[in-house]
This record gives structure tokens, sequence and C-alpha cells, in this order.
């Protein structure tokens, strides 16, 4: 199928490294308006890389990075980031509304209007968290606390939703509540998760892209491909807040399939 | 207790009452700029910074005793120490994290050192105990008003700019991701602490400055729900500190700093065991039913 929808992130080209430590290599991916992929890869493969490259926190050593049609550092005020937010400061004082209301954060002003409070409502309602509001963050299980700060990153009515490793130290209940709540975001935000689980994804995922396979002379660098996903009959479903699909690592597809119209084939399942 | 209250209108004793206003204006700074450094987790660097201080105030007084520098001032030395290390400590927490203890430690030895150095070969006798632990009975006028701006300045920041303090100290990658100039505000955290350090070491002394920007806002964080929360009640406990600690110090004529961190650091503690007893009878609890 090709979509026709417009591309919200591209990267061209892309090359970055740590010093002399090249890290990322020629990596060309784009994603459209509208779909959920998967960034898959095992860890220090240069997931964590790609994130800051997005975000704007690194700078590409070559290459272009566009995020809604402008630069990363433009673009990144329309982006809804759900940090793994690990090695937080337990004793911090801070309610989860308080941890929410974050997500309006301005990057100097500090006026709140009706349509602030309405936005942080409503993202609320959105992670099934209104319960909680008044609750300490630092008392909330791990699944609680990551479902606040998708809460958060929706507060600010993002058009991309990023999500770092959602599902670690989650569990269950709050994992299948928070694909619930992915579900119905599909289609209209635009979803990346990262994760380093590189067999299994979740059955809402469109295309999955997938970090690690080495390139350059000394074979340093890690690149990016795309793979296909088929429908995982045995993989367990708790671990994965639903139906899952089975990441296909011996198919790599061209970069832009997703523009280019594929015909079915003889068989009737789409090339 | 009562003799306290006689001296302070009595006007034989005029410099009680200044010492009684410094302590109050210093509460602010304590209370409010406190909660910033323990929530900030800085008190390390703060630390390193007011140890520093004394390193220009010994030069100050060498350079002036000696008559290379005629005018300048201890005040003017400690201010200039405090900025440079709070500059090198802040470009290198930025620039390279994994050496920021060994930095930390070497400002925090070498200032201290070149202190001793400067006050050994400083003409005629200083002692540097006033300056280690501090000596509020010397307040001067200058130093108040000095105290009245800087806590006019932190409150107007703090009350400003909340929003971006909090988050970037709850969270400083997402408060980035929102456009928050986070390394400047790093920056204005840590020139406001090496002044604040250089005009509270007056009341509690180099030594004890970094307790007390620690001790009243950890009490305060186990009560509070908030960071502004956190700020008004170490705000409230620096002030009964403060007041108790010199109306104590007076009455039992003892070094009115040691006092108050003496006090401030009692109830931190104090409160830190009840909040482990309740903690772990509640888990006890929560494991029997």
């Amino acid at each position: 199928m090709k979509n026709e929808k417009p591309i919200v992130i591209q990267f061209s080209q892309v090359a970055f490294s740590y010093g002399s430590d090249p890290v990322l290599e020629h990596v060309n991916f784009h994603i459209h308006q509208g779909e959920f992929i998967a960034l898959v890869g095992p860890n220090g493969a240069g997931k964590s890389t790609i994130l800051k490259l997005l975000l704007a926190l690194e700078q590409p050593g070559k290459g272009t990075i566009h995020v809604l049609g402008k630069t990363a550092r433009e673009g990144r005020a329309r982006l809804g980031y759900v940090p793994q937010h690990a090695d937080y400061d337990k004793t911090f004082p801070i309610s989860v509304y308080e941890v929410i209301r974050m997500g309006r954060l301005q990057p100097t002003k500090r006026n709140w209007t009706h349509l602030d409070e309405l936005a942080v409502q409503r993202a609320m309602k959105q992670v099934e968290i209104q319960d909680l509001a008044r609750r300490p963050y630092g008392a909330l299980s791990g699944g609680q606390r990551r479902r606040v700060l998708v809460a958060r990153a929706l507060a600010a009515e993002p058009e991309i939703l990023i999500l770092d490793e959602p599902t670690a130290n989650m569990d269950v209940e709050s994992e299948e509540r928070l694909f619930s709540t992915l579900g119905q975001l599909k289609g209209r935000t635009t979803i990346l998760i990262v994760t380093h689980d590189t067999e299994f994804v979740s059955a809402l995922t469109d295309r999955v892209l997938c970090i690690g396979e080495r390139t350059g002379s000394e074979k340093r660098a890690h690149r990016l491909v795309q793979h296909r996903a088929a429908p995982a009959e045995h993989a367990p479903p708790e671990l994965f807040g639903g139906a899952a699909l089975q990441v296909l690592h011996d198919e790599v597809e061209p970069e832009d399939s997703c523009c280019i119209d594929t015909k079915p084939s003889k068989t009737g399942a789409p090339s | 207790m009562s003799s306290f209250f006689s001296a302070l209108s009595n006007p034989a004793f005029p410099f009680l009452q200044n010492a009684l206003i410094a302590s109050l204006l210093a509460s602010i700074l304590f209370g409010i700029l406190g909660s910033v450094v323990t929530v900030k987790r800085i008190a390390g660097l703060a630390g390193a910074i007011s140890h520093a201080v004394l390193g220009g105030i010994g030069m100050a007084l060498f350079l002036s005793s000696t008559g290379i520098v005629p005018f300048i001032t201890p005040m003017t030395g400690a201010i200039l120490f405090a900025i440079l290390s709070a500059l090198i400590i802040g470009l290198v927490s930025l620039k390279a994290k994994q050496r920021e203890d060994t930095v930390i430690n070497a400002i925090w030895a070498i200032g201290m050192s070149l202190g001793v150095l400067f006050l050994a070969k400083t003409p005629g006798y200083r002692d540097p105990t006033s300056y280690l632990f501090g000596n509020i009975l010397l307040v001067s006028r200058e130093d108040l008003i000095l105290l009245a701006i800087l806590d006019a300045v932190v409150l107007i920041l703090v009350w400003r700019f909340y929003p971006q303090l909090e988050a970037s100290a709850f969270d400083e990658e997402f408060a980035r991701v929102r456009g928050v100039p986070t390394n400047t505000v790093f920056f204005i955290i840590l020139g406001i602490t090496a002044i604040a350090v250089v005009l509270l070491q007056t009341f509690v002394g180099i030594v004890m400055v970094i307790a007390m920007l620690t001790l009243p806002a950890g009490t305060a964080g186990y009560l509070a729900k908030n960071l502004a929360g956190m700020m008004i009640a170490s705000w409230i406990f620096s002030s009964i500190f403060s007041f108790l600690g010199l109306a104590l110090s007076w009455h039992y004529d003892l070094p009115s700093g040691a006092v108050v961190v003496v006090l401030s650091g009692a109830v931190f503690l104090a409160v830190s065991a009840l909040r482990m007893v309740i903690v772990g009878y509640q888990k006890k609890k929560g494991l029997a039913s």
C-alpha cells in the first residue's frame, strides 16, 4: 500500500559519533503522519542516540533531520516525549497532577490558561489516571509512573508521540492500559516506540525499523534497516499488552517501500 | 531566654538587633535557595564553592595588609573566588561530568589551602575562626542591605521562573526538550549560590553554610507535597532554628552559628529517624494484612 500521508520525521544520510567513536552511519528513514512505528535494536546499538538526535539533544555529524518539515530543534515543540526516567529522585516532593502540568511547560513563560488546564484534564482521562492526580509521584508503582509520563507527554497535545522503552519494569495491567491508550491514539497521532525487544512488537505496529547492523570499513558504526513483521501466534499476549507481531529479521524492505505502489503477488500476500 | 529579649530592646546592644535581622534575612536564603540546591542535588558543588571562599578571603587580607592592593576587602576576595569556582565547577559539570567529583574536591581543598597559605604570610595575626565558623554579632548594616537585596532577587526569580525551575530539577532532559534553557538555569543557580554563600558565611561561617542550605530543606522535603511547599516549610524551619539558635547562644554564651547548625541537624536526624520508623511500620502492616 502506498502511504500518501505527509512525512513527519525524516532522517537523511545521518551519521553521528561520540568523539572518535562512530555510533551511526548512513541512517535513512522516514515516518508518515499517523503511522505506528517500532524502532528496535539490542542495547548499545544506537537507539538512544537516534532519540537524542530526534529531540535535538544531540546534533548529527553528517546528514539532515527534519521533524514536521522543520529542523529537529524547531519541530520538537510539537513532539510528546515519554522518557524512561529511571534514575529520578524518589524524595522529590511533587504530585501526579504537577508532573502532568509539566507537559504544558513553555521555555520561559509562567502563565497558565483555561486551555492548559483542559489539556491536562484530557490527558489524565486518556491514560485513566484521574484518581491518582493528588497522589505523590514517588509513591506510585513503576507502571503507574510510566502512565503519568505518557499523560505528561499527551498534555502537550503532540502530533508525534515518542516512547522510550515504555514497557520496561511494567506490570501486566499497566501495560494493557498503556497499549489500549496507544490503540485509541493510533491513526490520529504518529507514534514511535523505541524498544530493545528485537523479536516481537505490539500488533499495533505498522512498520519495524531495526538498528544494529554494523557498517563501515572497521564495522564500528551502526546502520538502520526496515523489516516486515508478521502475526506471532505463539507470543504470550500478556507481554505485549495484547496481540504481538514477530519481526522477520531475514526480510529487509527497501527504505521507500511505504512510498511505492506494491501489487499483490500471485499468492495474494503483499510483496 | 528573657535576658535575650531584654537585650534585644537594650540600646547598649545594637549589634544584637542587627544579628536578629541578619538571621531572619538569611533564613529566606536557607529556606528557598536551600530547597533549590537540595532538589537540584548540587549540595556538593555548593560545598566546594563555600570552602574555596577562604582562599579569596585570605588573598584579600594578604593583598590589603601588605599594601599591594590596599583597598581590597575580604568580601571582594570572597566573591571573586566564589564566582570563579562556581564557573569552573559549572563548566566541568556540563562538559566533563565524569570528572566532576575530582574537580569539586580539588577546588574545595585548593581554596582552603590557599586561604591558609595567604593568612600565614599576612602581617600580624589573623584568626581564621570567625570566617570558618562565622560571627553574626559582627554583621554590619551593609551586610544587611546586601542580604536583603539577594533575598529579593531570589524571591523574584523563583516566583517568575518556578515552572522552569521545578521541571529542570525534576527531569532536566524533558525540560530541555520543552525548550527550557536548562544550562542557563543551572549557571544562574550556581552563581546565586556562590554569592549567597559569601553573604551567609558571616552568620554560620564557610564550613557550616552548606549545612544550613541542606538541613532545613531536607527536613521540609519530608513533609512537603511539592517544591513550593518545601520552600515555604524550609523557610519557616530556618527562621525558627536561626531565632532559637541566636537566643540560646546569647543566653548560654555559645557561638551562634554552631548552635543554629546543631539545632537544624538534630531536627533533621530526628525527623529522618521518625520517618524510617513510620515507613517500616507501614510496610510491616502491609505485609501482615
